[in-house]
């Protein structure tokens, strides 16, 4: 049984025209998402996984532009409406989680301040109703003494508290869709596992997507149904969590599982990686973006960008190498 | 034995479907890594003076106020040269003229005329400005400094004492301290052509406003010392003194430049204001402000002795003032990536 | 092997300005003791508040410990004048921006130990040794002139590593050196840092918070918790056999990336924050979180016992046997 879809991104491209230059952060993006689905994007700094996120909520600030491509949220354009439209959007069906819970709270008002806020803008409860909700959205997120809290302010809390509280303000309207922006980066590991608990039980309780941002594949494989791997601002792999890890079928993807250290193993010494560094986005070269870093380039690689290669029948995994004109014997990823 | 590229090639034929592609199957043969696209890491070198530079230009108010600056340094140097008349010389029947041919500026009660004095008294307002701008910055910035790195109790100790002496009253106490230098320093430099009344000018000054300079560099030394760069060069062994000058300074020069900048159009303003009220320089020197104070009994019939002086303290003060500003917008720093 | 380094009994606290009336202070370092041998690599692990930067730091004497010793070589190193030891013992730091001057050149940066250390050498002297400092860590020389923000994160790590490098010393404290790095760059710093002591026989104290990289490059790893050492061990053993419930809850929290492995795993939960270091439980610190705790715990501070050879624990149910 197919889901229906949720979220349908269309060959995006956002630049910056900054004045040393055009930055390409996104470089034609395309996905799709279905409802209940949990899908995860791995990339490292400069891939434009999280300027693709704000594209989509319509938050990118000047001097970013959407310069090609499309959004469609439940079967409607967003990328082109107005502020007002998108604020009813915003909150209300799509919500954001971001990495950094310190400056994403306004220090100055109380958490129930906050939470209130939320729910009298896109719900309509007013009063002790909507104080209701938000005590509710409280233990929903796993804080124990709501009525102490919603009188704390943000720098009262701990990051992880914080963090939950983000959550709850996200989730206090039902979205359709939940945003997280490497929601876990900034936290202690014994947190972070605490949040990640607490956001696979929203997945098991409502009907909310996720999409989760991430450079963590430990976190991918822990919460993640499906992923995307994006490196200069495109998907080079997407398919299952376990396409990705076992079937691996982009360099840069195998190149990422390689060079990160294992607990469960007892290797020491030199790590296998990627050689060289990230690819500068004013100065994009002819071809595959990756190709200067790959050990398996291929001469058509610095001519020509390639086409997202179909890895199985069913469609789900995809890989965006010329490699894969050779199946079988004649190269392996 | 084949090579490499051979093996391959043969694998390619074997087993590759390039054709649903067009491509060609040499096109699949490695590249070797030396002649990949060089992944360039580093851009073009910019200098932080050079890119300082470059917002600077932008800013349309702060060149048009640095022109101003320098228009009127020109004016108050080389000017004087190319009149005919010097700014002590008495043309008699020539009184309180208004402003005309031979002089733009007209005269004043005692014939003088008032173009060249204009000029002279920019001339002694600027310095006056910029030396006690000056003697500001080197109290204020070591003053600041230490007490910004030591922190603790000799930052305490520090800014209570700078706190005592910006809390007196300074317009009395810079009269009360030129009333009282006056003296020995006409004693210690008889023959200055400043006058004893100038040089205590600069001291006054300087002892009443070095304390926000010095609360300035003291905020930024604080700030700049959480950077681990500076416990780097403690644990190479660097002594205090060391670390101040080599580390701390240095980065928070362009807080002190536009600090400074902003202390000239207050040394004016406050000279103006003293000559004003009679504690400037003596007779036939002149300053902006005795300049304006000499012309006021005649305010009603030669209106223009006033202007011209108080014209130039405007433009001086709001010249300095907008360049500060766009300094200061300039050079701030934000080189992170 | 001998040891290069030995603490003992080290302690820290910071005082808080908090006006009139009783002094508050921060407990940053309870009670540490450790060493590490010659040519080895100590790592230490924990979260944020557990205490291991300052160690670092301490260490060195970049903070004055307020109680302790700190054997470096044989010597006590906490009273004496540092001068001589500052040649010896070096650290590299994890912010890649704000631990290079952004108003030195690159060369200078390098150089700067030298000049510092008042070594009378010529320019060319000084220039010639930025350049060796400058290959070994696998910078390209001609950029000698060119400022810090025109470098990546990654570089300027090797920046940071090849001045730390500079007058050849024997130890250097790693604090979070890769934390702030991509993770495809993460790699390559680590191998250099392997490559480096390899070739240079240098000591390392490797602070991190991920303990996979921990592992990855250390001999033996220590955890810390809110000011103390609760477990050191070798690092195979750690993974194997942990024995401190809170390393326990640390290894099970850090998600593997293997989905098989990850669907598989039991996850320790642990409840609440992390306790304040202003006002720390009483006892053993961890009792607060820990799922075995009983009253002997808010009690007596648990010592640091040998378990097994090499095994060390601070824990009443490790070391009186409960189950």
């Amino acid at each position: 049984m197919t889901k229906k879809e949720l979220l349908k991104i269309n060959d995006l491209h956002v630049s910056f025209f900054t004045p040393a230059g055009e930055i390409k952060a996104v470089n034609g993006l395309s996905y799709e998402l279905a409802e209940s689905e949990v899908l995860g994007i791995v990339g490292e700094s400069g891939s434009g996984k999280s300027v693709s996120v704000n594209a989509l909520m319509g938050i990118i600030q000047s001097p970013g532009k959407l310069t090609a491509g499309s959004i469609e949220f439940n079967g409607i354009v967003i990328n082109e409406m107005s502020e007002k439209q998108l604020q009813k959007v915003r909150g209300r069906d799509i919500a954001m989680i971001f990495q950094d819970p310190m400056t994403s709270l306004n220090p100055v008002y109380t958490i129930g301040n906050q939470l209130r806020e939320t729910i009298k803008k896109h719900t309509n409860l007013k009063g002790t109703k909507a104080t209701e909700r938000a005590m509710e959205m409280l233990r929903f997120v796993g804080i124990n003494n709501p009525e102490q809290r919603i009188k704390q302010y943000p720098h009262e809390l701990s990051g992880g508290m914080r963090q939950r509280v983000m959550i709850a303000m996200a989730m206090c309207c039902q979205p359709k869709l939940l945003i997280a922006d490497e929601p876990t980066t900034a936290l202690d590991v014994t947190i972070q596992a605490q949040i990640i608990d607490l956001m696979k039980s929203l997945r098991n309780e409502s009907d909310s997507s996720i999409i989760m941002i991430t450079h963590d594949l430990g976190v991918v494989s822990d919460i993640c149904d499906n992923v995307i791997v994006m490196y200069a601002g495109r998907v080079v792999e997407r398919g299952t969590v376990d396409d990705i890890f076992y079937r691996t079928g982009h360099p840069y993807t195998r190149g990422l599982l390689e060079c990160l250290p294992r607990l469960d193993n007892d290797e020491q010494g030199t790590l296998t990686a990627i050689t060289g560094s990230p690819v500068d986005l004013m100065d994009l070269p002819a071809g595959c973006s990756f190709a200067a870093r790959c050990k398996h380039c291929r001469r058509i690689c610095m001519k020509e960008s390639p086409p997202e290669f179909v890895l199985n029948e069913d469609k789900i995994h995809t890989a965006a190498c010329w490699l894969h004109t050779i199946p079988k014997g004649g190269a392996s990823i | 034995m084949e090579s490499q590229t051979e093996i391959i090639r043969k694998k390619i034929k074997k087993y590759a479907k390039p054709f649903r592609f067009n491509l060609d199957p040499e096109d699949l043969l490695p590249v070797p890594p030396g002649e990949r696209a060089g992944d360039t890491q580093v851009r073009e070198s910019i200098s932080y003076w050079k890119d300082a530079a470059r917002r600077f230009k932008k800013n349309k108010v702060a060149m048009v106020s640095f022109t101003v600056i320098i228009l009127i340094i020109l004016f108050a140097l080389i000017g004087p040269y190319f009149s005919s008349f010097t700014y002590s010389q008495q043309i008699r029947g020539s009184e309180k003229l208004s402003p005309c041919l031979t002089h733009p500026f007209g005269t004043d009660a005692l014939g003088r005329d008032m173009l060249v004095r204009v000029m002279i008294g920019t001339r002694l307002s600027l310095l006056i400005g910029v030396i006690s701008a000056v003697i500001v910055l080197i109290i204020g910035s070591i003053y600041g400094s230490i007490s910004g790195f030591f922190a603790g109790k000799v930052d305490n100790i520090m800014m209570r004492i700078a706190d005592i002496v910006y809390s007196l009253p300074t317009i009395l106490v810079i009269i009360l301290l030129q009333i009282a230098l006056k003296e020995p320093i006409g004693k210690l430099f008889p023959d200055s052509t400043l006058g004893s009344s100038v040089i205590s000018i600069y001291i006054a000054f300087a002892l009443v406003y070095w304390v926000s300079m010095a609360r300035m560099v003291r905020g930024q030394v604080l700030l700049l010392k959480q950077n681990e760069y500076v416990m780097a060069a403690k644990a190479m062994g660097a002594s205090n003194i060391t670390i101040i000058r080599r580390h701390l300074i240095p980065n928070s020069i362009g807080t002190i430049i536009v600090s400074t900048l902003f202390q000239v159009p207050n040394a004016i303003f406050l000279e103006a204001f003293l000559g004003f009220v009679g504690l400037g320089p003596s007779a036939p020197l002149a300053s902006l402000g005795s300049l304006a104070s000499d012309a006021l009994s005649g305010l009603q019939s030669s209106p223009h002795l006033v202007f011209f002086p108080a014209l130039f303290i405007c433009l001086l003060v709001l010249a300095f003032n907008q360049f500060g500003d766009g300094l200061r917008d300039a050079l701030d720093p934000r080189l992170k990536k | 092997m001998s040891k290069l380094l030995e603490v003992k009994h080290l302690k820290k606290n910071f005082p808080i300005k908090m006006g009139f009336g009783k002094r508050k202070y921060v407990s940053a370092i309870e009670d540490v003791s450790f060493y590490i041998n010659r040519g080895e690599t100590l790592g230490l692990v924990g979260e944020s508040g557990c205490g291991k930067s300052t160690l670092g730091r301490t260490v060195l004497r970049l903070h004055e410990p307020t109680d302790g010793q700190i054997i470096f070589d044989g010597v006590d190193i906490t009273k004496v004048n540092m001068r001589e030891y500052r040649k010896r013992m070096q650290i590299v730091f994890q912010d890649p921006y704000s631990s290079l001057d952004p108003r030195m050149t690159v060369g200078d940066i390098v150089s700067e130990p030298l000049t510092v250390q008042k070594k009378s050498l010529s320019k060319a002297r000084i220039r010639e040794i930025v350049m060796e400092q400058m290959e070994i860590v696998g910078l390209n020389t001609e950029q000698m002139n060119r400022y810090p923000h025109e470098f990546s994160g990654g570089q300027r790590q090797r920046i940071s590593l090849a001045r730390a490098l500079t007058i050849k010393p024997e130890f250097i404290v790693c604090d979070e050196p890769v934390s702030a790095l991509d993770v495809s760059i993460q790699a390559q710093v680590i191998n250099m840092l392997i490559e480096l002591q390899q070739r240079l026989g240098l000591t390392y104290l490797f602070i991190a918070h991920d303990l996979a990289v921990v592992r990855h490059i250390s001999s033996r790893i220590g955890v810390m918790y809110l000011g103390n050492l609760v477990e050191v061990t070798a690092s195979k053993d750690l993974y194997k056999n942990p024995l401190h419930p809170y390393t326990q809850t640390l290894l099970s929290a850090i998600p593997i990336p293997d989905p098989k492995v990850s669907r598989n795993s039991k996850r320790i939960i642990l409840q609440g924050d992390v306790p304040s270091p202003i006002d720390p439980p009483s006892g053993c610190r961890f009792r607060t979180r820990c799922p075995y705790t009983r009253e002997k715990c808010a009690m007596e501070k648990p010592r640091s016992t040998e378990v097994t050879s090499g095994h060390f624990c601070a824990c009443h149910k490790v070391s009186d046997g409960w189950d």
